[in-house]
């Protein structure tokens, strides 16, 4: 079924029963061409861009849970394409302009909200590296602006502008960033890709990744075994546990990122504004909650909760900079598996393994590169090389030290990103 | 989360830094190599479920320790002090 206002129409004078699942369940078949490991954001955009642009073949995403119940039903929506170093920025500037043609292409509402971003900076220091990177992220062909104290105050006037600690100097401002509706994400892609034909197999756990003699054969699953010339692993958190069935140890390791929403709230904030001295960021969500978030707990979990150290530092932030925000009850928390690499930035690349494919360490921002990485990854896959925007996104770069893409300058190793 | 120092008693986790896995006392020798090098500083087992990681007691005895727990559960098995962990046994892991 394609979607349109006259169906919608349509449906709505007929009492909406015309409305048909968005997918199929289908059993796994005993062979593929390629098997996708994962059936979160990245790995249904892989698929999709797979059967899209590389038709012909026979395609099938395993899930071990359901399609939204990982971290792309978990995180804080926000698109952007401002990073600044070479390796990063052709990416994300890639993967936004996906973005801006995704709910064309794949005939779906993803809620795609180009509502501009707010970097919020609080000295003269930080206003030099701000101008910096806007200059980037202009170079790179996207938009920055940079604003003053008042340019700020005429957008978001409720900020507590006279912090005595972050007293507001301005920010970058990144028009064309914004939001989108995660699930719809998913789900968009789920449906683009099952109608070219990709199975997608939910409540299917991969046990095993067979390998004979250095070549990948198949996987084993909790639905049996299933043969395929190619397997992709985008699990995300868990990228460790399904790489060891390959024999490997990546470099990463799981924490938990908490996020948080308030009671729904008449508008208030058109925006998205980061706080990054308080680690803290936040936009109104359409349906009025006030979705916010700060730092990760800052050691190895598995938990899909926080803790409340984090919870608290949060909240602080948030009164720090939106005194208002206190007035607002908080609805709900959880937390999300985040696969941090040691110098914060992605792997998409092959492993030592013929046929295998490695995509992880999305470290905390991974949904809005979730359409280039299902692009550049199902190049990946389908050509044996990587795509150009890409290009460095290699595994062995900490081994060797080379094109370290360390965009908060931290350095390169756990823990510091 | 609390963990029991072992010179302190049990603490707040606000009072510990984490500093990562407890590969870290298994630093290896300066001319092991790249891979052995690639490992130590950069490849983890990272495993879902018991674990052993180095924790610092910034805001306390200021000792450095091992501490066993789950990455699951969040549950604390046992914590020593790394120095003793380092005597006792090359191997941490």
């Amino acid at each position: 079924m394609r979607f349109s206002a006259w169906q919608v129409l349509k449906e709505g004078l007929t009492g909406n029963k015309g409305w048909t699942p968005h997918w199929r369940s289908p059993e796994p078949k005993a062979e593929y061409d390629i098997i996708i490991i994962g059936g979160g954001g990245h790995g249904l955009s892989t698929a999709y861009h797979l059967a899209a642009k590389y038709g012909g073949k026979r395609i099938a995403v395993l899930e071990k849970g359901y399609i939204g119940g990982g971290n792309v039903g978990r995180n804080t929506t926000i698109v952007r394409a401002n990073y600044f170093l070479k390796g990063n920025s052709e990416f994300y500037s890639h993967s936004l302009k996906l973005w801006e043609r995704m709910e064309k292409d794949l005939n779906y509402n993803a809620m795609h909200s180009q509502r501009g971003i707010l970097n919020l900076f609080h000295s003269d220091g930080q206003r030099d590296a701000a101008a910096r990177r806007g200059n980037m992220m202009i170079n790179q062909g996207d938009d920055a602006i940079l604003l003053d104290r008042q340019g700020v105050r005429e957008i978001v006037p409720y900020l507590d502008y006279d912090n005595i600690r972050f007293p507001v100097y301005g920010a970058l401002y990144h028009k064309r960033g914004g939001t989108a509706r995660h699930d719809a994400v998913a789900w968009g892609y789920a449906r683009g890709a099952d109608q070219r034909g990709v199975d997608i197999i939910q409540n299917c756990e991969v046990t095993g990744i067979d390998i004979e003699n250095g070549v990948v054969k198949g996987v084993q699953t909790s639905k049996g075994p299933i043969k395929a010339k190619k397997v992709g692993m985008v699990v995300a958190g868990r990228s460790s546990q399904v790489a060891a069935m390959a024999g490997m140890q990546v470099p990463i390791e799981s924490t938990v990122l908490q996020a948080f929403v308030t009671e729904g709230l008449k508008p208030v904030l058109d925006n998205v504004v980061t706080f990054g001295m308080g680690h803290f960021y936040i936009s109104q969500s359409d349906k009025g909650g006030l979705v916010f978030g700060g730092d990760i707990d800052m050691y190895a979990s598995y938990a899909q909760r926080g803790n409340l150290p984090t919870t608290e530092h949060v909240v602080e932030a948030a009164m720090t900079l939106m005194p208002m925000i206190g007035k607002a009850k908080m609805l709900r928390s959880w937390g999300g598996i985040m696969d941090m690499s040691p110098d914060g930035s992605p792997v998409i690349d092959k492993t030592h393994v013929e046929g295998l494919y490695l995509n992880c360490g999305w470290n905390y921002g991974g949904f809005k590169a979730v359409p280039a990485s299902g692009d550049c990854f199902a190049h990946l896959m389908a050509k044996d090389e990587p795509h150009p925007v890409a290009a460095k996104f290699r595994l062995d770069r900490f081994r060797t030290g080379q094109n370290i893409l360390d965009e908060e300058g931290s350095g390169s190793q756990h823990n510091l990103h | 989360m609390r963990i029991k120092c072992p010179l302190c008693g049990e603490r707040d986790r606000r009072e510990f830094y984490y500093q990562g896995a407890a590969i870290a006392l298994n630093r290896p020798a300066p001319d092991a190599g790249d891979e052995a090098w690639n490992d130590y500083i950069h490849n983890r087992e990272n495993p879902a479920g018991r674990t052993k990681d180095l924790w610092h007691h910034e805001a306390g005895c200021s000792a450095w320790l091992v501490v066993e727990r789950n990455t699951v559960t969040h549950e604390i098995y046992g914590v020593e002090l790394a120095e003793d962990v380092k005597r006792g046994s090359k191997n941490a892991d």
